[in-house]
């Protein structure tokens, strides 16, 4: 047997009243893309930091072919071939391509004066971008103009640029179109010819399917399992995943199908700064709703817009067949239309502020006494709702931004189920969720949709959309470029309609 | 590009006004080659007060491209200016003196950098205290500083204190200003500070550190070390402009010499194209930024406005500046 490439032995870390990994043990071959997959809060994340240096182990070893190594830093780990891609993308976007390619190792001449050699650079630039597909061209560009995929393969462009052996990826791509995502799976493969091991974590199972020989499970900082090429499967791994059977993942139990009364339309709708194509759709009760399209095809301007962050320029929006105005979210609010937005720590919750202070914020109104708040009232409803949504938190004064994503989550649909909704607009509703959270998520949608909400759900997960969705609007450029539903409804079809093709 | 284009705009319509202002007002007896002669002295008395401002905003400007600022700016320019009489007086030798203060300006700016990068203090603060800190040590070491204190304190030191106030100033013995020796000064600083930024790996760390700490980090760029190094670079010039403000005044009194030149140290470096947020700004931008305020005073001052209305006027039109940027802006970001 070969000296495997880098092995990690019954490594320990601890954070101030949390452990997060225990006794994990892991081992990668030359060449070898081994999946690292685990509910968030599992482990994977502070792992791959502690291989690449971020970290130091409390316990345990790390070897890299066969010897001990302990970085103080990423930096030196990089210099031993192995590179971390992080989750939030890395780049200096203000830079150009070339600059974020040698950052940090820069060809210069003049000693200490370090003046940059850049015809050089640029040359070696161009060779490293061919290595993953993009132009030469792109070379001089700002990387803030580049698309999130391109930006990506910047990111490998860049790992490639080290001599690197261990290329470590965290979610790579969860902000990826489909396309860009075949592109990174085709760069993996060709690295795998050349002998680079990948590690890769990913939150998409079916993605973990297509690129991997292998799968190590995470649970609770431990070792959950492992499974062979062979035995990838999507229950096979949820069910390590979780510890448990979890048959009704996608399920459909309230719902009543798509033949209920229209709640939310949305008649010749345009908003401002968009594109001069309107759009038309409706929202029914029981259904879920689901809106499929690339990144950038116009899903969350159009939420934002009916949700009043955005201003209608045309058309009209009604809600149980009456005219409704939204001219800013305090009107959609009134009216009972929600959002829960793609980027919860931006738009969904105030990170710096307690569990307790997030559920209050959308409902003062309600709160409100004539000398303040009512604070009987205020912790009923923390109360309610943290057990409602079963949100794992010490207790309603914890700092949300502390919380698991799915736990942060919870606290996003919590705020607005207390004020009791009609319209609950999701976009992305389970990004950056573990599985555990994510099939309570589910549950809870579907309970809500046949309850009478109407539930309007953009995603970018192709499970997800076909799982969950009862009806799906595709949108390609700001247009809608169709509706599919029953046994219409494919992976195919939706990406067909998703890429400007027409519906088969 | 643009925000070049905008700063050299606004300087080109502000010296337009003070040209024409001149002509306007030549009394019409008067041959047209004096009222040149006369525009000509005026412009040289601006660019002098031009390069004075230069050289603290490019300091500044360093700091905000890191993402950081420097409030205490000021104050040791006039912390400065005191230590450099004190020295001067008590027997130092100008010559000795004037990289003394620099170096002690450096010091300053490591103690900011320190805080700053090891106790995680957030910039603000950490320089807003720094500010009441050497104003209160400019105070400490003496109420008021002026060459002639010096030279009658030590004689002999007047003819090398005249010698570097001809050098840095471009004043003669008799107070008379020969060529902006200050601005030929910031030209200098500015195509070395130009050349780091733009040319070398340090200046890329400065640019990636201020738009992404972290994206820098995780390239290996030791980013504490980078950050004092512009706190450094920053107060050492602002310790160098004290030394010149010591130079070109009659005298400096301890609370308030310098007062205020933070501010427009932080005015000239964004209005030379620096974004607040960090990783933006060029040296040429800087220069230039720097050179809107001298011409701007000048102009209040020569059309006979109350010298009281300086304030009100450079707010005003530096808030007209701010809102055309910004219109510019989202302009150029919509057609995009």
């Amino acid at each position: 047997m070969t000296t495997p490439r880098l092995t990690a032995t019954a490594v320990s870390k601890r954070f101030p009243g949390v452990v997060a990994l225990d006794g994990v043990t892991l081992t990668l071959a030359p060449g070898e893309v081994l999946a690292v997959v685990g509910e968030n809060g599992a482990g994977k994340s502070t792992l791959m930091k502690i291989l690449a240096g971020v970290y130091q182990p409390d316990e345990g070893t790390v070897e890299l072919d066969g010897r001990p190594v302990r970085f103080a830093g990423p930096a030196e780990a990089t210099a031993a071939g192995v590179v971390l891609i992080h989750q939030e993308l890395n780049l200096a976007e203000n830079l150009t391509v070339a600059d974020n390619l040698f950052l940090g190792r820069e060809e210069t001449t003049g000693g200490w004066l370090r003046v940059l050699g850049r015809r050089g650079m640029a040359a070696r630039a161009a060779e490293l971008l061919a290595r993953v597909g993009l132009p030469a061209d792109r070379v001089t560009r700002l990387v803030e103009t580049l698309p999130p995929g391109e930006k990506q393969l910047v990111e490998i462009a860049r790992a490639l640029g080290t001599a690197v052996r261990v290329l470590i990826m965290d979610e790579p791509t969860s902000s990826l179109t489909q396309k860009e995502t075949e592109r990174l799976y085709a760069v993996i493969d060709s690295l795998r010819t050349v002998g680079v091991s990948v590690l890769y974590i990913s939150h998409r199972l079916a993605e973990v399917k297509r690129c991997a020989d292998r799968v190590t499970v995470l649970r609770d900082g431990k070792n959950a399992g492992e499974l062979p090429k062979e035995r990838v499967t999507h229950d096979n791994m949820v069910r390590l995943m979780v510890g448990r059977d979890m048959k009704q993942f996608y399920p459909k139990v309230h719902r009543t199908g798509t033949g209920g009364r229209s709640v939310l339309a949305l008649d010749a709708v345009r908003y401002r700064n968009g594109p001069d194509t309107p759009v038309s759709l409706e929202v029914r009760a029981g259904e879920i709703l689901g809106m499929a399209g690339l990144v950038g095809a116009g899903r969350t301007e159009l939420a934002e817009a009916v949700f009043g962050v955005r201003h209608l320029a045309a058309g009209a929006l009604a809600l149980d067949g009456r005219p409704l105005a939204v001219k800013s979210p305090v009107d959609a609010i009134a009216a009972g239309v929600f959002l829960v937005p793609e980027d919860r720590r931006l738009h969904g919750l105030v990170t710096a502020e307690s569990v307790g202070f997030n559920l209050s914020l959308p409902n003062l109104d309600r709160l409100r006494s004539r000398f303040g708040l009512h604070r009987r009232a205020e912790a009923d409803l923390h109360a309610t709702w943290i057990e409602r949504l079963r949100v794992k938190t010490p207790s309603a004064a914890q700092t949300v931004g502390l919380l698991s994503g799915g736990n942060q989550q919870k606290v996003v649909y919590g705020k607005w189920l207390a004020r009791g909704p009609r319209v609950l607009i999701l976009d992305e509703p389970t990004r950056g969720v573990d599985v555990g959270a994510k099939a309570e998520i589910y549950a809870l949608v579907d309970e809500l949709a046949g309850r009478g909400v109407a539930v309007w759900m953009i995603t970018s997960d192709m499970e997800e959309l076909l799982g969950m969705s009862d009806r799906v609007v595709v949108m390609h450029e700001g247009r809608l470029a169709g509706e599919l539903a029953g046994a219409a409804l494919t992976e195919e079809a939706v990406m067909r309609l998703a890429t400007g093709g027409q519906a088969g | 590009m643009m925000r070049i284009l905008g700063v050299l705009g606004l300087l080109v319509a502000l010296y337009g006004g003070l040209v024409g202002t001149y002509v306007q007002n030549a009394p019409g007896f008067e041959p047209t080659s004096r009222t040149q002669e006369r525009i000509q002295g005026n412009l040289i008395d601006v660019a002098s007060i031009q390069g004075r401002y230069g050289v603290i905003t490019l300091g500044a400007a360093m700091v905000i491209i890191t993402g950081g600022i420097d409030l205490s700016i000021g104050a040791v320019v006039g912390c400065a200016a005191v230590l450099f009489g004190v020295l001067t007086q008590n027997g130092v030798h100008p010559f000795a003196a004037l990289p003394l203060v620099v170096l002690a300006g450096a010091g300053v700016g490591f103690g900011n950098g320190l805080l700053i990068t090891r106790l995680k203090l957030q910039p603000f603060l950490v320089t807003l205290c720094g500010m009441f800190v050497y104003r209160g040590a400019a105070r400490l070491l003496a109420g008021s500083v002026s060459r002639t204190a010096t030279v009658e304190a030590q004689p002999e030191f007047a003819a090398s204190l005249q010698m570097i106030r001809y050098v840095l100033i471009g004043k003669d013995a008799s107070g008379e200003l020969l060529f902006p020796a200050q601005f030929v000064l910031l030209l200098v600083l500015a195509a070395v500070i130009g050349f780091f930024l733009h040319r070398t790996a340090y200046g890329r760390y400065w640019y990636a550190i201020g738009h992404n700490e972290l994206a820098a980090k995780y390239a290996g760029v030791s980013v504490d070390r980078q950050r004092v190094w512009v706190y450094v670079v920053c107060s050492a010039l602002a310790a160098l402009a004290g030394v010149l403000l010591f130079l070109d005044m009659p005298s400096i009194q301890a609370d308030s010499g310098g007062q205020y030149l933070e501010l427009y140290a932080i005015l000239g470096a964004v209005l030379g194209g620096c974004s607040l947020r960090g990783g933006e700004g060029t040296a040429v931008g800087m220069v230039l930024g720097a050179m809107v305020l001298p011409v701007l005073e000048n102009l209040v001052n020569i059309r006979g406005l109350k010298s009281d209305l300086i304030p009100a006027v450079i707010g005003l039109t530096l808030l007209a500046g701010t809102i055309l940027d910004e219109f510019i802006r989202r302009r150029s970001r919509a057609r995009h």
